[in-house]
């Protein structure tokens, strides 16, 4: 995975992220390849949601983030969601009083003359119940939509580089297995897509390559498949009990 | 009091109220896009006033030396921020538009105070003028520390809203002026006498609300600025940077403000310092709006002009006390109804 054939869309090194004084995320370093599903699995306060603010240029950091070689820690959000660099926030940040087509619409702010007309229909394919709900307020959509919609807006973006913080969160597990399909169909646009989930045992289903981020450091990472056998990933993030019972304490 | 002094009471305080509703609108655009609160609105009026009357005049107001002494340190600032940033690439565009712009419309406005042009013209050109003043502060004073507090940049407000109205006594000089009304004629309906003058404001006030109203609804760079007041964080992961949003907000309010100038021209004597009292009132009615609803804000602009016509007939000596006491009350109802939401 390490990119030997493949230039990595996404190669992120050495991060560092605090929130004054305090770490969040200390020398994490990930590579993601056009097209792959890279997942970013820990618990509740692991840094995972830091991680990607800090990718997405929303959070100062230190250490290099490079988005198909160019060098973006200098960029504002804006300029990286102008090369491609797209985050899908955990908490959405939907326009709430804003129809669903506007909110898709100013998804495709930095894209130029008509493109945005082709980037809707292709949302809208992907995702019927926006075409349906085109006229609604997002503030009214349920919460399955919300999620729909927020992933759609990214889409507008023409991403390279997609950065989703937990879509399954707050979602029925039918819906998440429907956003899900949705996001693993997105591999064969060519995106790289760095998902980060507390739901492991669905992103690992999906994803190729898997770091366990524990307490703002990477504590282990590997193919999506080893990633799901390692006694350790299973008991803790899997809930399988039964699999040898150590804690999961980052290393050191 | 009989109906026909009502009448023109009424008359007189819509006609006014107009003037505060569109500054109220800019009041409230300044802050739900850019958490501003835009003290400094009412120099921008002043501005207007006079820059119209100097071209009425036949000599070249102030606003020209005023331009390009702004535009200079716009450039500058911007200068060195895109060096910082090292992006030597982007600087002619970006002086092109910081300093290329301003000197363009100063040099035009130059130009035309002599010649005499019709009233029309003159208008359009004292509105750019001070429309360019708008995007230039907002670069100077608030861009630099657009992530500050609300206090702070409150406190900023207070700080350019006196170097403005000092650099207005320094390029305007300390007379007052008038613009003469554009229309003299009058009409009766009714039995009652309605001054042309006052329709003239009210349509035009309008039919600027009407535009604005497309604007946000139509257009994506209207949209754009609409996202940036509904959700900041999320307006930046569209790649709509606040810079941008905070300079178009500032095109737009600072021609709003130069617009009421005009339109308040042929009203009252304007001097270098005038338009802060005609912004308070602005900002009693946005204050109705709790600085976000347009509608409210407006409704309670025209509330203000009626209010204050109303107690100039009966209290004169008080009319800017009760008009300024009217905010009381409605703190007190705002503080007891509105929570505080995040908007998602
Ligand atoms: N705005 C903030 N200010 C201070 N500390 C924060 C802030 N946001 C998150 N943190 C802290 O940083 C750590 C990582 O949080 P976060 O990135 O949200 O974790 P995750 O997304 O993995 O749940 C936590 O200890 C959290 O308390
Ligand atoms: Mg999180």
């Amino acid at each position: 995975m390490n990119g030997v054939t493949l230039r990595d869309a996404l190669d992120v090194r050495d991060l560092c992220v605090a929130y004054g004084k305090v770490p969040a995320v200390r020398d994490v370093s990930l590579q993601v390849a056009p097209g792959s599903i890279v997942t970013v699995i820990g618990p509740n306060g692991a840094g995972k949601t830091t991680l990607l603010a800090a990718i997405a240029g929303l959070l100062p950091a230190r250490g290099v983030v490079r988005c198909f070689g160019d060098l973006a820690t200098a960029w504002p959000v804006e300029e990286r969601v102008r090369r491609g660099i797209v985050l899908v926030p955990e908490r959405r940040e939907l326009f709430g009083s804003m129809s669903v087509a506007d909110n898709l619409r100013l998804g495709a702010f930095t894209r130029r003359g008509e493109q945005h007309k082709a980037a809707i229909a292709d949302v809208y394919r992907r995702f019927p119940r926006l075409e349906e709900r085109r006229g609604q307020l997002a503030a009214t959509l349920s919460g399955g939509e919300r999620q729909m919609l927020a992933l759609g807006r990214a889409l507008m973006s023409a991403p390279r580089v997609l950065l989703l913080d937990e879509p399954s969160l707050g979602l029925a597990p039918l819906v998440v297995r429907d956003i899900f399909s949705i996001i693993a169909a997105l591999r064969s646009t060519g995106v790289a897509i760095l998902l980060v989930e507390q739901n492991a045992r669905a992103a690992l289903a999906i994803a190729d390559y898997g770091y366990v981020l524990e307490s703002g450091q990477i504590a282990v990472e590997g193919e999506s498949a080893s990633l799901a056998a390692n006694p350790r990933v299973a008991a803790a993030y899997l809930g399988q009990a039964h699999t040898a019972r150590t804690p999961a304490a980052p290393p050191g | 009091m009989d109906l026909s002094i009502a009448a023109f009471l009424v008359q007189d305080g819509v006609t006014n109220g107009a003037i505060y509703a569109l500054l109220a609108l800019a009041l409230v655009l300044v802050f739900t896009v850019t958490r501003i609160i835009w003290i400094p609105s009412g120099e921008f009026v002043t501005y207007g006033t006079l820059t119209l009357a100097g071209l009425q005049l036949g000599k070249p107001p102030g606003t020209v030396g005023l331009l390009i002494g702004v535009a200079v340190v716009a450039a500058i600032v911007e200068t060195i921020a895109t060096l910082r940033a090292r992006e030597a690439r982007k600087l002619p565009l970006r002086l092109a538009v910081w300093l290329g712009v301003p000197l363009a419309i100063a040099a035009a406005v130059w130009w035309a105070a002599p010649r005499g042009l019709p009233l029309a013209l003159q208008i359009v050109l004292a509105l750019a003028a001070v429309t360019a003043l708008g995007p230039l502060i907002y670069r100077i004073a608030y861009q630099p520390i657009a992530d500050a507090s609300v206090l702070v940049l409150l406190i900023v407000s207070v700080a350019v809203h006196f170097a403005l109205t000092g650099l207005g006594l320094w390029f305007f000089g300390a007379e007052g002026s008038r613009t003469p009304a554009f229309t003299g004629a009058s009409f009766t309906a009714g039995g009652l006498t309605f001054s042309a003058q006052s329709l003239l404001v009210v349509v035009a006030s309008l039919v600027l609300i009407g535009l604005l109203y497309l604007l946000f609804g139509r257009t994506l760079y209207g949209k754009a600025l609409h996202a940036t007041a509904v959700n900041r964080i999320g307006a930046r992961l569209v790649g709509i940077s606040p810079s941008f949003a905070g300079a178009l907000t500032f095109v737009l309010a600072a021609l709003l403000c130069a617009f009421c100038g005009v339109l308040v021209g042929p009203i009252t004597t304007v001097y270098y310092d005038s338009g802060f009292l005609v912004s308070l009132k602005g900002f009693v009615g946005a204050i109705i709006g709790g600085l976000v609803s347009y509608p409210l804000a407006a409704a309670g602009a025209l509330l203000v002009g009626l209010l204050e016509s109303f107690s100039s007939f009966w209290a004169s000596a008080f009319k800017e006390v009760i008009v300024f006491t009217l905010i009381i009350p409605v703190l007190l109802w705002r503080s007891l109804t509105s929570r505080h939401h995040d908007e998602e």
